[in-house]
Formats: structure tokens, C-alpha cells, sequence
């Protein structure tokens, strides 16, 4: 197959234009500064010459015959009365300058280095690697040439003053003066400076022509008043010409040098504001109103120059943004919309026999009674806006072949975003629920894809215009159909927070639920059946947790699996498991175990991941909602807090603690005293200064852990931050001994704080004092409170840990931005290699393997095992 | 390039652990390849002479290397190369 591809770009070439080149490519001279006549057209040979494009309705460019939007513009030039330098060459001049003979031009090398430097450049130009550091080395070694070796010159010093002032031995170096200079080197020389003498000559950066943009590149806006108001480009060109004028009118009157230089320095100023008005050591040029002036620079430098703001970046319409909070009563797949945006965005519905009754009814409704219609666009193309007084009007004449833009209304699918969008599933299909109030509403389950919260977080909202794209949001993009990540092959939908502690609670207890709280629990999902009572209490059935709980289970569900809250022992009890940790689901009944994190949390749930692989998305659909609904009654059931209290530990237990950390603090106080004496044992690969250091950072955390571990033993299953811990719901027994025993050791850059003043951290400590306490050890909890040197380590600490978040994120967002840039265009193709646009194969077979990570379980290679078990386990029973 | 000395203690890259099996494929086979890929031979993955590897197995320009790795996943993973100059 050849391969049949849109045209290629061969090369890309830079070089500077030259004055000739300039003058070809111009359809004009441009003359006089002024724009418009009298009556308001085009002055020839002015800025608006009509040869350089047209931008009024009306009126044809002269060059190409094209009216406006048609004819693209043309460029025409000023003759400048005295050359002037380009600023964005500016240091290039310096170097070539002192690189050169001052009078014969040649540049300050032996012809043998000359050579050499050639030929090095040439190697690297064929292996298309840089050649700047060779260019540097040249420009270097020319420069020290006191005389030139060709026509035996003594060369002076040249001074660079910026931004375009070259300054020879107290003698001011005019533009005519360095461009006579470099019209004198020769090709070779050129060469050997890395410049190509046919593309960009040296003498060429000294400006003779300038180029006038087209119009097109320019236009002026006719303001409500009749004014005309030029752009920023056309006020710097008439500075220009109207400076070129009276520089031109003055030297041939034969004005004194003082006035000529004066107008070139004016001159200059102008062509370099052109170029870019943010020169440093330059006074910008100014509006009227005092606002700089946007010159060709500011066009394209910055976030919302030409290339970041209007070439890598979009705006779209048929779009909303707004603050995002949760509504647990939502459908996962679901987004509470408000009404005011529900009633601004349209889907332009085709009006065919099949629809237009219904059509009419929405237009009917009007643009205020939602769901109505905002615009009728006629066969013949016209625009009609809806109103409440024409709505009825408009209903009946609406005809087959029309086209209405109709709110958005429930069930309509539409695409949700937020920012940053690192993966696919950033950006998701949702079904539309038009509710009241002003912002978006989200089932929290699928916070974990979007990594969104609700502190204040926004999203976008995009509504899809045709059918294709409707299609192809509700195939591809439905939250059902990304329930599973592709990149670690599991749920990234599910759980999170009181989901996990609710249904823990639920399952994990022996509590007897009688028959009204039964119900309670399960009345958000549509289960209309209790199944056969666990037993009786006082002559009244009871359930217990697991068996409300199997109510939402589909049937036909077999699973077995350790809960998160498993202690790993050595030797598994398995279902006799004393924590309830060892989890038997059968035919959707759940026999033992406690539903946790393991169970149906984003990232972990092997419930969700069996339902979405041996199931259906709608089944694994249905479970989120309906868990997710059940757990929130379960913990309201019971209530769930925290707070001061259960951060309380006995005076015993504190007692216990503070001997630890007493007894920590003598070890760390003797090992400085047997490194002061000079018999601490060093350690292998380490200074005596580290092993200090690292011998007392191991003590110190064993004391910190060991006073979590009395702490925890105070602290039980009946304390809900160690529910929430061991469920995996939120937190860790860490977080509760820094707030229940001692928050340890202040960290920066993993060692113990030693920065702060001469030989100490704070004056409320020795010079020279390495214990514990100077060093950043917080000994008190955050219950008890921490002292002041304590709080200040802390805080050192702390801010570590948000200097290295906002350092990552630049930094993995600049990463991740050059990585999608070099893979976007692969593909999988459908006889599953891997290719790029022009075809080429990248990998025969997709990772290795052509496995769809999104389909592997947990991106392990076990799919093979977890038939043979499935089968054989059947074959068993 | 210039011959070197062989000294018979030449560290021999197809010996270590984490290269894998190279071996050049006749005629017969690259064709095999290139019709059940669709493809011409330039839209191969390629590989320099100049690779240590290459160099080890003698391949010569226009030469296509299959390349057997282990995998994880999938156990052996085949890939070809097309020695380039
Ligand atoms: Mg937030
Ligand atoms: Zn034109
Ligand atoms: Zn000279
Ligand atoms: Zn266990």
C-alpha cells in the first residue's frame, strides 16, 4: 500500500529578507501617513491604500480583485530615510561586530580555524544536532584578535549600549557605519559564524525597507459615533513614516548633524516599538488614554498571544460553567442542571413529520416556560428569535424543513469536564436533570474520575449538536461505560468517604433491624421485598445488616475476597475470620465478611470490578446508586461523629507515653554524648555526622510508633476515626496518633531541621545543641498542643510539604503536556498494531500483549486464572 | 569503520540478561511479514547497524531483526526491525 497522505511539509527554512526581497514581495510604497480622505475612502499610497487589501464591504482590493473576507492581504513597504537597526537582532550585531575587522570586514580568524570551525559545523548541521556552541566558540576566539591578520588594523573596543547603541572608542557607530561593515564580509565568513550567506546576511538585520502588514492584519473599527479607530500597528506606522518625512524634509534642507541624529534616534525608537513595545530600557509607545500600545511582539508573545491564546487554545459555544456541589439522590450517570442554564442552552432539532408536533409544542412554550424553544431558523435560513409574545404565532407556522433550537431538557446527554483533564475520564457523558438553584449537581461516587470536590470546584458543561455526536457521547463517553479506568484496569467510580464507613457499619455489626428500619434502609432502592427474617426477638422478625445489604446485590453474584479491614494474619481463618474480614458473597447473597473499602471503594471495589467484567455497566450502574444511597441511611441510622473526645486517651495510657518518648529522649541524649566522646560506631558508606543523625531519626520514630501503638490500643473499633481508618473510608491510624499521642519528627528534605540561625535553629536553644527537641521532634499531640518551638518546626515542615505539591504540579503538567504531544496521532489500528499517521508501524502488537488495560483485571494477567476458577469452582459444586 | 582487534574478551551484549533474543529473518519470511502487516519494509520499526546488537549478529543494511522478548503479560513478545545505515 502506498501511503496516500495529505502533503507533507518537506523543510522549514529561517532567514532574515532582504531589502530586495522586501521590495518584490510589496505591492506598494506606502508615502503619506494619513488613512482616509474627506469622504472616507482609501488615500493611495497611504496606510489604507486599497492594493494592500480591503477590510470595508463595499470596495475590491486592487492587487487581487478579492472583496473584504476574500482577498487576504497584501504587503506593502517604506523606503526608510536612514537605516535603522531590527532590536531582535540587536546582541547578534554586538557579537559580529567585535568578531569583525573594523575596516576590511573579514572575520578575526586564522584560515585554518576557519576551516575547522566549517567543517565542524557541517558534521553537526548532517546529524541535525545544534551548532550553537561552536557559533559561541567562534564569536569567542575571533574576539580576542587584537589586530586584524589580513590587513593588519589595530581593532578598538566596541561598547554596547542597550538597547541599540554601539559605542567605538567614545565614537557613536551609526546604522550606515555597522552596515557598511558587514556588507564587507564574505560569504566563507558568513559560514563560519553559522549564518547562510544566501538566506540571511548580517547586513540584513540593518533595516533599509520596512515591510507595511496588510490591512487585513490591521483593520480599523468604526466606533457607535461614526469614529474611525485605527489599530495599534497603523498608529506605530504613521509614527514611522511621518518621523521618515520630516527626517528626510530636514537633511535636505541641510539641517545640522544635531538635528539629524536627534530624528535617526527618533526614527529608531519607532521601528523598535514596531517590533516589540516591551524593550527593556525603551519607554513603551502609548496609546492616548496612556495604555501601551500591542505591536507585532505582544501579537505573539504570552498566554493570550497568537500561539497560546489563539492557536493552542479554544472557545466554543453552546458551553456552561458553574460551581459544583453533590446530590447523593442523583443517578451516577446523572447532573442536576439549573433551570437558568437549562433554559439558555438549545439542541437544534431538524423539523420532520415524525417531530413536528412536537416541535410546535416547544415552540409554543416560548423561550420562558422550560422546556421550551429560543430560535426558529426558516428554510430559507433566516433567524427568528422566540419570544413570549410570538411564541404561539411562530408554533403554527412552522413548516417540515425548518430547523427549531430547543432547551435542553431531562435525559438529554451532554458532556461534563473539569479541568485539569488528565485523562479520558475527565470529560464524561451525563444525562441532564433540570433542577432549581445555581449550580451543577453530581453524585459524589463519581468524584474520583473527575478528582473533584466540592470546595468550591467548577465545571463545564458542553451540549453536543448533532446526532453523530450525541451518539458518540452516549456509546463511548456514558459514565457507565468508564465506570472501569484504562490505567490500572479497575473501578475508578464507586465508594468514597461515608459510603465505605456507612456500609461498614451496616455489615460489619450484629445489630438486629427490625422490620420498620428494614424498610427505612432500603427505601431509596427499589427493593420492595424483605427476604426470610434472621430470626425473632421478642416475638418480631429481625434482619441483620448483611442481609439488607444483599438486597441490592444482583443474583447470580459469587465472590470471595479479603476486606480492607483484614490484619493479614500469618495464617488466614478464612470465613472464621475473628475481625468478619474474610468476605463470601454467594448467588448474590453476602454470607460473611464486612463491606469496606475493598468492596465497593473507587480504585479498590472487586464488587464493581466483577460487575462491570461478568455483568453489565447498567448492572454495576444500579449498584453504585443504590449502595451508595443505602450507606448513607446506614450511617444515619447510627450517627456517625467526631470530635475532641474520641481523641482522649487515660491518664494511665498517657503516663505509658510519656515514659516512651522520656525514655527516647535519653537514648537520643546518649547517643550524642557517645558521638561527642567519639565512640559512636559508625555506620558502613556514612560520615559520623550521619550516622548521628540517622541513628537518632530511628529512635525517635521507634518512639513515635510505639506511642501510636498504646495510643491504639486505647482507641478501638468503637472510635469512628479508627473505623474510618481501617475501612478505608478516610484518614489513617497516623493521622489519629499525631492527634491522639505524639505527632513526631518535623522533616525537610527527609532530614531533621537544622536550618535558622549561627549553630542553631531557634535562640531558645544552645549553639550546638543536637537533641531532639532543638532539632524539630514535636513531642506533644495536637490535642495536647504544641509548644511554640514545637509550632514553628511544624510549620517549617509543613510548608515543605506545599512547596513540593505546587513544584510537581508545574512540573508533571509540563510532562504529561510533552507527552501527549509526541503520542496523540498513534493508533490502534483493527489488526492491532500500533501506527502514526504516515502509517508506520510503532508496535506490532499493542503493549506487547494487545490486551485493553481498561478489560485486564488490576493490569495483572490473571484474567486466565479467574476463568479456570470460575469454571472449576462450578465444576465443584 | 575500522576493524578492531578481536581479543576474544569483547563484551558480547546478546549475553546479558536484559537483551533480548536478536536474529536476522530470511527473504522468505520478511515477505511473509510485510504481507500480513500490509505494509513496505520502510514502515518497519528500524534499527542501526551501528547497534551494538547489530553489530553482534552481523546484520547488514536492509536486513529486518526479529526481536524475541519476554513479557509479562504475554509471555514472548515478537518485534521486527529494519537495519537502517
Ligand atoms: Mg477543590
Ligand atoms: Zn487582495
Ligand atoms: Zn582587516
Ligand atoms: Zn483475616
Amino acid at each position: 500500500m502506498v501511503i496516500a497522505a495529505p502533503k507533507r511539509i518537506k523543510q522549514i527554512k529561517f532567514g532574515l529578507i532582504s531589502p530586495k526581497e522586501f521590495r518584490k514581495m510589496s505591492v506598494t510604497r506606502v508615502i503619506t501617513a494619513d488613512t482616509y480622505d474627506d469622504d472616507g475612502f482609501p488615500i493611495e499610497m497611504g496606510l489604507m491604500d486599497t492594493r494592500l487589501g480591503v477590510i470595508d464591504p463595499g470596495l475590491r482590493c486592487k492587487t487581487c480583485g478579492g472583496r473584504a473576507g476574500e482577498c487576504p492581504g497584501h504587503f506593502g513597504h517604506i523606503e526608510l530615510v536612514a537605516p535603522v537597526i531590527h532590536v531582535g537582532f540587536a546582541k547578534l550585531i554586538r557579537k559580529v561586530l567585535r568578531a569583525t575587522c573594523r575596516t576590511c570586514g573579514a572575520l578575526l580568524l586564522t584560515i585554518d580555524q576557519k576551516k575547522k570551525y566549517v567543517e565542524q559545523i557541517k558534521t553537526l548541521r548532517r546529524m541535525g544536532q545544534p551548532i550553537e556552541e561552536i557559533v559561541t566558540e567562534v564569536f569567542k576566539e575571533a574576539r580576542k584578535a587584537g589586530t586584524c591578520q589580513y590587513c593588519g588594523e589595530v581593532q578598538q573596543e566596541i561598547k554596547f549600549e542597550k538597547p541599540t547603541t554601539y559605542v567605538e572608542n567614545e565614537h557613536k557607530l551609526m546604522p550606515t557605519d555597522i552596515r557598511a561593515r558587514l556588507e564587507k564580509m564574505t560569504d566563507e565568513d558568513i559560514e563560519v559564524i553559522g549564518m547562510d550567506p544566501h538566506n540571511a546576511r548580517p547586513e540584513w538585520i540593518i533595516l533599509t525597507v520596512l515591510p507595511v502588514p496588510p490591512v487585513t492584519m490591521r483593520p480599523s473599527i468604526t466606533l457607535e459615533s461614526g469614529q474611525r479607530s485605527e489599530d495599534d500597528l497603523t498608529h506605530k506606522l504613521v509614527d514611522i513614516i511621518r518621523i521618515n518625512q520630516r527626517f528626510q524634509e530636514n537633511r535636505e534642507a541641510g539641517a545640522p548633524q544635531l538635528i539629524i541624529e536627534d530624528l535617526w534616534e527618533l526614527l529608531q525608537y519607532h521601528v523598535t516599538t514596531f517590533i516589540d513595545n516591551a524593550v527593556s530600557g525603551v519607554p513603551p509607545a502609548r496609546h492616548r488614554s496612556g495604555r501601551p500600545l500591542k505591536t507585532l511582539s505582544q501579537r505573539l508573545k504570552g498566554k493570550e498571544g497568537r500561539f497560546r491564546g489563539s492557536l493552542s487554545g479554544k472557545r466554543v459555544n453552546f458551553s456552561a460553567r458553574t460551581v459544583i456541589s453533590p446530590d447523593p439522590n442523583l443517578r451516577i450517570f446523572e447532573v442536576g442542571v439549573p433551570l437558568e442554564i437549562a433554559k439558555e442552552l438549545t439542541i437544534t432539532l431538524n423539523v420532520t413529520p415524525r417531530n413536528i408536533d412536537e416541535v410546535k409544542e416547544y415552540v409554543r412554550r416560548g423561550p420562558e416556560n422550560h422546556p421550551g424553544a429560543n430560535y426558529i431558523v426558516r428554510a430559507d435560513g433566516r433567524r427568528v428569535k422566540i419570544t413570549d409574545k410570538n411564541s404561539t404565532e411562530m408554533a403554527d407556522l412552522v413548516e417540515l424543513g425548518w430547523k427549531v433550537d430547543r432547551q435542553i431538557k431531562d435525559k438529554d446527554v451532554v458532556l461534563f469536564n473539569r479541568q485539569p483533564s488528565l485523562h479520558r475520564m475527565s470529560i464524561m457523558a451525563h444525562e441532564i436533570k433540570v433542577l432549581p438553584n445555581k449550580t451543577f449537581r453530581l453524585n459524589p461516587a463519581v468524584c474520583p474520575p473527575y478528582n473533584a470536590d466540592f470546595d468550591g470546584d467548577e465545571m463545564n458543561m458542553h451540549i453536543p449538536q448533532t446526532e453523530e455526536a450525541r451518539a458518540e457521547a452516549k456509546i463511548l463517553m456514558h459514565v457507565a461505560e468508564n465506570i472501569l479506568s484504562p490505567r490500572f484496569g479497575g473501578p475508578i467510580i464507586g465508594g468514597i468517604h461515608d459510603h465505605i464507613s456507612g456500609l461498614f457499619l451496616l455489615t460489619n455489626s450484629k445489630d438486629k433491624i427490625n422490620k420498620v428500619d428494614a424498610l427505612e434502609l432500603l427505601a431509596k432502592s427499589e427493593i420492595r421485598e424483605l427476604p426470610e427474617p434472621a430470626g425473632k426477638e421478642n416475638k418480631r422478625p429481625y434482619w441483620t445488616g448483611k442481609q439488607i445489604f444483599s438486597q441490592i446485590l444482583p443474583k447470580g453474584l459469587n465472590l470471595e475476597f479479603k476486606a480492607e479491614i483484614c490484619e493479614q494474619c500469618d495464617i488466614c481463618k478464612g470465613v472464621d475470620c475473628e475481625h468478619d474480614a474474610y468476605v463470601v458473597i454467594k448467588d448474590g447473597v453476602l454470607e460473611t465478611g464486612s463491606i469496606d473499602e475493598k468492596a465497593i471503594g473507587a480504585f479498590k471495589s472487586v464488587i464493581l470490578d466483577k460487575l462491570m467484567k461478568e455483568f453489565n455497566p447498567q448492572i454495576a450502574c444500579k449498584f453504585i446508586d443504590d449502595a451508595t444511597r443505602l450507606s448513607i441511611r446506614g450511617i444515619m441510622r447510627k450517627g456517625f461523629s467526631f470530635g475532641m473526645d474520641d481523641e482522649y486517651i487515660p491518664p494511665e495510657a498517657q503516663n505509658h507515653i510519656n515514659e516512651e518518648l522520656d525514655k527516647a529522649g535519653d537514648k537520643v541524649e546518649k547517643l550524642i554524648a557517645a558521638y561527642k566522646a567519639g565512640e559512636l560506631e559508625q555506620l558502613p558508606g556514612r560520615t559520623i555526622n550521619e550516622t548521628l543523625e540517622m541513628e537518632i531519626m530511628k529512635e525517635l520514630s521507634k518512639a513515635r510508633d510505639s506511642t501510636g501503638d498504646i495510643a491504639g490500643r486505647h482507641l478501638g473499633m468503637d472510635n469512628s476515626a479508627v473505623i474510618m481508618a481501617k475501612s478505608g473510608a478516610r484518614g489513617s491510624m497516623l493521622n489519629l496518633t499525631q492527634m491522639a499521642a505524639c505527632v513526631g519528627q518535623q522533616a525537610v528534605r527527609g532530614e531533621r531541621i537544622k536550618r535558622g540561625y549561627a549553630g542553631r535553629t531557634l535562640p531558645h536553644f544552645d549553639r550546638g545543641d543536637l537533641g531532639s527537641q532543638a532539632h524539630g521532634f514535636v513531642r506533644a499531640s495536637y490535642k495536647s498542643g504544641l509548644s511554640p518551638t514545637e509550632y514553628f518546626f511544624h510549620a517549617i515542615g509543613g510548608r515543605e510539604g506545599l512547596v513540593d505539591t505546587a513544584v510537581r504540579t508545574s512540573q508533571s503538567g509540563y510532562l504529561q503536556r510533552r507527552l501527549v504531544n509526541a503520542l496523540q496521532d498513534l493508533e490502534v489500528q483493527f489488526d492491532g498494531t500500533v501506527r502514526d499517521t504516515r502509517k508506520m508501524i510503532i508496535q506490532f502488537k499493542y503493549g506487547e500483549d494487545g490486551i485493553n488495560p481498561m478489560n485486564s483485571d488490576f493490569s495483572k494477567p490473571d484474567a486466565v486464572k479467574r476463568i479456570i476458577k470460575s469454571v472449576t469452582g462450578k465444576v465443584k459444586e | 569503520m575500522k576493524e578492531k582487534e578481536i581479543t576474544g574478551r569483547e563484551f558480547k551484549p546478546l549475553d546479558h540478561v536484559m537483551v533480548p533474543r536478536h536474529e536476522i529473518i530470511d527473504e522468505a519470511e520478511i515477505n511473509k511479514i510485510l504481507a500480513e502487516y500490509e505494509i513496505v519494509k520502510e514502515q518497519m520499526p528500524k534499527i542501526r547497524v551501528s547497534d551494538p546488537v547489530a553489530l553482534e549478529i552481523k546484520a547488514r543494511v536492509g536486513d529486518v531483526v526479529r526481536i524475541i522478548r519476554k513479557s509479562q503479560t504475554a509471555d514472548k513478545a515478537v518485534f521486527y526491525r529494519l537495519v537502517i545505515a
